[in-house]
């Protein structure tokens, strides 16, 4: 192998890969029984962290960035005047299977740049899932783009091969689509993303009735909606991410804040804008509150607040203006309740319901379970006391919270630009 | 108060405590051998490892604690904290005279609470090894992996690696306690070696390509990271400073 033009090409389709943000190597079931390469079972593994903060799990490389589309958001945009590459699938497979040996990831992530058309580019990235299963053994973990119309029948290879299939909506609304990507619909995104889902289902009855059923896609679909490219309410979003992950049964919804690439396109911010990385960070809260904290979409947010408050986490928005609801009776509040109060997360609530079975939950109790008691403490009851009734009932409740949680992390996150 | 002490295995310590209750003895702290003691040697008993007492512990233990208190009592001795066995005796003493208070989810009760948290950080240990372990293939066709872990996890970290490379030879070795585990494409083994405290294996013994696919990685490393969202804080949380100098993306 030529070392050299593989380091080369390695640079550049990393480099361009990279502004797909999910790492996920977890919830797939492939297990290591043929005696070969790679287990992909539970809980996925994080090898390595960027300097950026971001989890290096997969081996994330586009198989090409020549590319048909000239998408305005996207660095290998057919207009962008950049160095382009293509790694052979031999190439590929290589660079995953060493590196998988060393131990330096947890599988493969491919994506490609389009060309030709859909298929043509769909089939070569099936083909390098095929090879790594079939002719190398490997078990490891593989995400497999799956590019905007292509066919059933290469979609159907596909779930048979990779663990995960995504495919990027990009933007949150179909307006914003064809203001930045005018050649791309989103119908072509969502009939493989459709084809994907049902095979799902079928796959999982027929593994009811005969044990050798195939796996199909076992780590599910996934998504990404890019943030602040376009003017979008986070409302907007919210709602978009929840209508798929109930139609398409998704696993993930990624947000990934808007990274400027282009200079001089009126449509898009200026280079100079900062990444919403406070606002991307409150949208997977969000986002979190309605998988693991039964939080309605509506509940979130709403026509009279559109927008997440950049100062306060969703949770504790909500209870700021939902104060009805509080102080909970930690001793005998519902689960469902206990995981509303700021402060408190899923472990550390059901930590409360195991322990408040022995004994009267304490102050110092409470404080070593994990929780944020001083977020939690203006919202529950506990010792059968409330200390807080005051500020419960006082109109800037926010800014006692604000002031008394400071973040360590604040000034790292301030929406407003760093001068210093 | 009395000392006993066992030989750091968790047979060591289930006949001591095996032994507490054979001797009827209510004053007596259980501690590792080999580890200065402040108090007064009065009282010192070393315990001899005896299996058929350790079985007969485990086996009553798992009756009263199920599962998830064994792997609790397992990863609070592999923390080598200096205060575990005391409060692993603690909680064995409640769930044999309370069985229906169930100790193990009484997380107000300090030493369960502290067994959960041992449980916690070594757990946390396992997995970052199972993260950060590099291999690098030797001349003889072995990847061989250096690791410094906070706490012993090499008994618990075996089961990852044997499922995952089932196909190619590897060891892993504890530079800090002497010993690793090498798997011979059929089982794994523990070996032990005493090696200066320097890392282990020379550029000489390594196979050519073992340094074009590092250089690969680093290249991939650091082209795969977003410099408009540089957070170095964010990464030194996740990737510590210490565990840097196994990491080849980290040291060169």
């Amino acid at each position: 192998m030529n070392f050299d033009r593989i380091n080369e090409k390695l640079a550049i389709l990393a480099d361009a890969a990279k502004y797909d943000v999910s790492c996920s190597s977890s919830g797939s079931k492939r297990k290591n029984d043929t005696k070969g390469l790679g287990n992909a079972t539970g809980m996925g593994i994080c090898h390595s962290y960027t300097e950026d903060g971001r989890c290096v799990s997969l081996l994330k490389i586009l198989l090409t960035n020549h590319c048909i589309y000239d998408c305005a958001y996207c660095v290998t945009r057919k207009s962008n005047d950049i160095k382009r590459a293509a790694f052979t699938i031999d190439e590929v497979v290589d660079l995953t299977i060493n590196f998988y040996r060393r131990n330096y990831i947890e599988g493969l992530f491919l994506s490609s740049g389009i060309f030709k058309n859909a298929d043509y580019t769909m089939e070569r990235l099936v083909r390098i899932a095929k090879k790594l299963r079939l002719e190398h053994n490997f078990n490891g973990y593989i995400h497999l783009k799956s590019i905007p119309g292509a066919s059933n029948e290469l979609m159907k290879e596909a779930g048979l091969y990779a663990d995960r299939l995504s495919i990027n909506l990009e933007l949150p609304t179909e307006e914003g689509l064809k203001l930045l990507a005018p050649e791309k619909n989103r119908a072509d995104m969502i009939q493989p993303m459709n084809y994907v889902k049902n095979e799902i289902i079928v796959y999982k009855e027929e593994k009811k009735l005969f044990k050798s059923t195939p796996k199909f896609a076992p780590a599910g679909q996934s998504t990404q909606l890019i943030i602040g490219a376009t003017p979008e309410s986070d409302l907007q979003i919210i709602k978009t991410a929840d209508t798929f992950y109930k139609e398409y049964n998704l696993k993930r919804v990624y947000y990934s804040g808007y990274i400027p690439v282009v200079a001089n396109d009126v449509r898009l911010p200026s280079l100079e804008t900062q990444v919403p990385v406070l606002r991307e960070n409150r949208l997977y809260q969000a986002d979190w509150l309605m998988r693991f904290y039964g939080f309605k979409a509506d509940e979130i947010l709403n026509t009279q607040n559109p927008n997440l408050d950049l100062e306060v986490d969703p949770k504790l928005g909500w209870a700021l203006r939902n104060l009805q609801f509080f102080p909970v009776n930690i001793q005998i509040a519902s689960i469902e309740m206990l995981l509303r109060i700021p402060g408190v997360g899923v472990k550390s609530a059901w930590k409360i319901v195991n322990a408040r079975k022995f004994t009267q939950l304490k102050e110092e109790h409470l404080k070593k379970l994990g929780i944020a008691f001083n977020r939690a403490k203006y919202f529950m009851f506990f010792n059968n006391q409330f200390k807080f009734i005051n500020h419960l009932n006082s109109s800037d409740l926010k800014s006692i919270i604000v002031n008394d949680t400071k973040s360590k992390f604040k000034d790292l996150y301030s929406p407003q630009l760093q001068l210093f | 108060m009395k000392t006993w002490t066992y030989d750091h295995s968790f047979e060591g310590f289930l006949t001591a405590v095996f032994e507490v209750y054979e001797y009827r003895e209510l004053q007596v702290r259980i501690r590792k051998e080999g580890i200065a003691m402040p108090e007064l040697f009065e009282g010192l008993r070393r315990v001899i490892t005896n299996s058929k007492k350790a079985d007969r512990v485990y086996q009553k233990l798992k009756v009263l604690l199920g599962d998830v208190g064994m792997h609790r009592i397992l990863y609070s001795l592999l923390s080598e904290d200096e205060e575990c066995e005391v409060h692993i005796l603690n909680v064995i003493r409640e769930a044999i005279a309370h069985p229906e208070h169930k100790i193990m989810q009484n997380f107000a009760d300090p030493s369960a609470l502290k067994l959960s948290q041992f449980t916690q950080m070594v757990g946390r240990e396992k997995h970052r090894m199972e993260a950060f372990v590099r291999f690098k293939l030797t001349c003889d066709e072995i990847y061989f992996a250096e690791i410094e872990p906070d706490f012993n996890v090499i008994p618990i970290i075996a089961k990852h690696f044997r499922d995952r490379y089932q196909d190619q030879k590897w060891l892993i070795f504890d530079n800090k306690r002497h010993y690793g585990i090498f798997y011979n494409l059929v089982q794994v083994e523990t070996v032990e070696m005493k090696f200066n405290n320097q890392q282990q294996v020379g550029m000489e013994m390594l196979v050519k390509d073992e340094y074009l696919y590092q250089s690969l990685w680093r290249n991939y490393f650091s082209s795969t990271n977003i410099k408009a969202r540089k957070n170095n804080r964010l990464h030194r949380q996740h990737v510590p400073k210490r565990y840097w100098k196994y990491l080849v993306e980290k040291s060169f």
